[in-house]
């Protein structure tokens, strides 16, 4: 087994963030141009996309597509717009280019139309991946050098007792070993208030416990939908308090050092809760998340390097920028969906394994894929991304992204 | 025999861990020991009532009250969206009992 002094080779940018991979990210700026992206990335080694279907323009978006283009995995962009849309992609180059990654834009209307435009495209990308391959500096990380989100969804009975509680192990052992870990989802935090406020570690992270659970109590209520659906029911969880729980023992034990907002990295080491829910605005843009896809985008764009979904059910997502690392609490789901789940925690159900050792094994798994063995979801090529219009009132600007 | 575990010893429900046949017994793991025979038909992953749960009165899963009773459970009986409900949310109890579907928007679907 892999123990915790396990290290591995990673990319520094100039920022001083450490990257797992080495990444041309492709970001479209409005539906129209999503065609042309994903062309320019087919085919191409080390080459993902997101984008934005909206052609008016959302600030919560614009920081968190900003905050995927500056990620430690990514070390270059090319942003397309079709040349109507209200999202710029020249300020994301601009922005990137700042930040010291390299970056190219273009308008596909200025280029003459989709082939010119793919061809003009993956000749950027090219020149682009052998720039950071040739230049981007090596450097050892550990744990101590990780940011590790966490997400569950299609829980079930098991998840609550497997998977997310070895997760929780291996969170425990990352803040022991000076990471960073994230986990969201206050929507699933409903019934466990004072639980959750007794995790503090300071005075200010209870505040901002306090704050964030009431706010994600009142949206519930207003919007009369609660982060729990018909495969959770049908997998044995009755309540959103249930399922809470469950989806709670994913934080491990470690104190919380406070709350982050989506686009926002940690303010430090330790283990920390991200607020992805809508703050108040009279559009009341969506739910908080729709799909477990957005809530990995928000994990990502918090500086994960690296994000571990739990599903007793199972799933096929994968996540582009960050490799997703697939944890079923299920035995069943792991051998039906072998193809697509990376680790069985229900083997702690059966004996096999103590939850200590199925965070320590968890462990290892991170480190490897750290070290750049493909997930199974990478292994799939299994990038799915999801970006809405949503409302956040700006966070601070030392600790955002659009300085 | 199937198993069904319990997580904390406060706890009035266990989790079956594989599919549970009506009237057969079931061991109880975890924090809790003993037999129980099962009232109804319970697929993994579901509850069953480790004693009985008069109406009103809390239902514990991880030493932490999930929801009320909505009727007197006996014990063995299988805990779910019919005789449980959430606290906060009112839209479970009109879920379909076997696969969750909800059952308030089938108008929307013509």
């Amino acid at each position: 087994m892999s123990d915790l002094q396990t290290s591995w080779t990673g990319y520094l940018r100039a920022d001083g963030r450490k990257g797992v991979r080495n990444l041309v990210l492709v970001i479209y700026t409005v539906e129209c141009a999503q065609h042309v992206a994903h062309a320019i990335a087919t085919d191409e080694e080390d080459t993902h996309v997101i984008g934005f279907p909206g052609c008016y323009d959302n600030a919560y978006a614009i920081r968190l597509m900003l905050a995927l283009a500056r990620h430690p995995n990514v070390g270059a962009v090319l942003a397309v717009g079709l040349g109507c849309e209200y999202i710029q992609p020249e300020k994301i180059a601009d922005v990137v280019r700042a930040s010291g990654r390299s970056a190219e834009w273009f308008f596909i209307q200025q280029q003459g139309g989709t082939t010119r435009s793919v061809n003009l495209g993956k000749q950027l990308v090219a020149r682009m991946r052998e720039q950071i391959r040739a230049e981007t500096t090596r450097v050892p990380m550990t744990l101590a050098d990780l940011t590790v989100g966490c997400e569950c969804g299609g829980s079930d009975g098991t998840s609550g007792l497997a998977g997310n509680p070895s997760v929780g192990a291996f969170f425990d052992l990352l803040v022991d070993a000076g990471g960073r870990a994230i986990f969201e989802e206050t929507v699933e935090m409903i019934g466990l208030r004072e639980h959750l406020l007794a995790r503090a570690a300071s005075a200010e992270a209870r505040q901002q416990l306090a704050d964030a659970y009431d706010k994600a109590e009142r949206y519930c209520k207003s919007v009369r939908q609660w982060s729990v659906s018909p495969g959770n029911f049908a997998g044995g969880l009755t309540t959103i308090e249930e399922k809470s729980l469950g989806a709670f023992a994913k934080s491990g034990s470690r104190a919380i050092q406070g709350v982050i907002r989506v686009a926002e990295a940690p303010r430090g080491p330790g283990l920390w809760v991200l607020d992805s829910v809508p703050d108040e605005h009279f559009m009341q843009f969506g739910y908080t998340n729709p799909n477990d896809t957005e809530g990995i985008m928000d994990l990502i764009s918090a500086g994960s390097q690296i994000v571990l979904f739990v599903t007793g059910r199972g799933s096929v997502i994968g996540s582009p920028i960050a490799p997703l690392i697939k944890v079923t609490g299920n035995s069943a789901t792991y051998r039906a969906m072998e193809e697509d789940m990376d680790f069985d925690a229900g083997r702690v159900l059966t004996g096999e394994l103590t939850m200590a050792q199925a965070g320590r094994e968890l462990a290892g798994l991170v480190a490897r894929v750290a070290a750049g063995e493909p997930s199974k979801p990478e292994r799939l090529n299994h990038r799915e991304y999801f970006i809405m219009y949503k409302h956040q009132n700006t966070p601070a600007l030392e600790a955002g992204c659009r300085a | 025999m199937a198993t069904a575990f319990q997580i904390h010893a406060a706890d009035n429900v266990a989790t079956l861990l594989e599919d549970g046949a009506e009237s057969s017994v079931v061991q109880v793991v975890g924090a809790g020991s003993g037999e129980i025979r099962l009232s109804n038909a319970m697929p993994r992953g579901h509850k069953v009532a480790l004693r009985e749960i008069g109406a009103g009165e809390p239902v514990i899963k991880f030493g932490v009250r999930i929801g009320h009773a909505l009727e007197l459970i006996p014990r063995g009986a299988w805990v779910h969206l019919h005789n449980l409900a959430s606290d906060y949310d009112a839209r479970s109890g009109s879920l379909d009992l076997r696969s969750g579907a909800p059952t308030d928007t089938s108008s929307a679907y013509v």
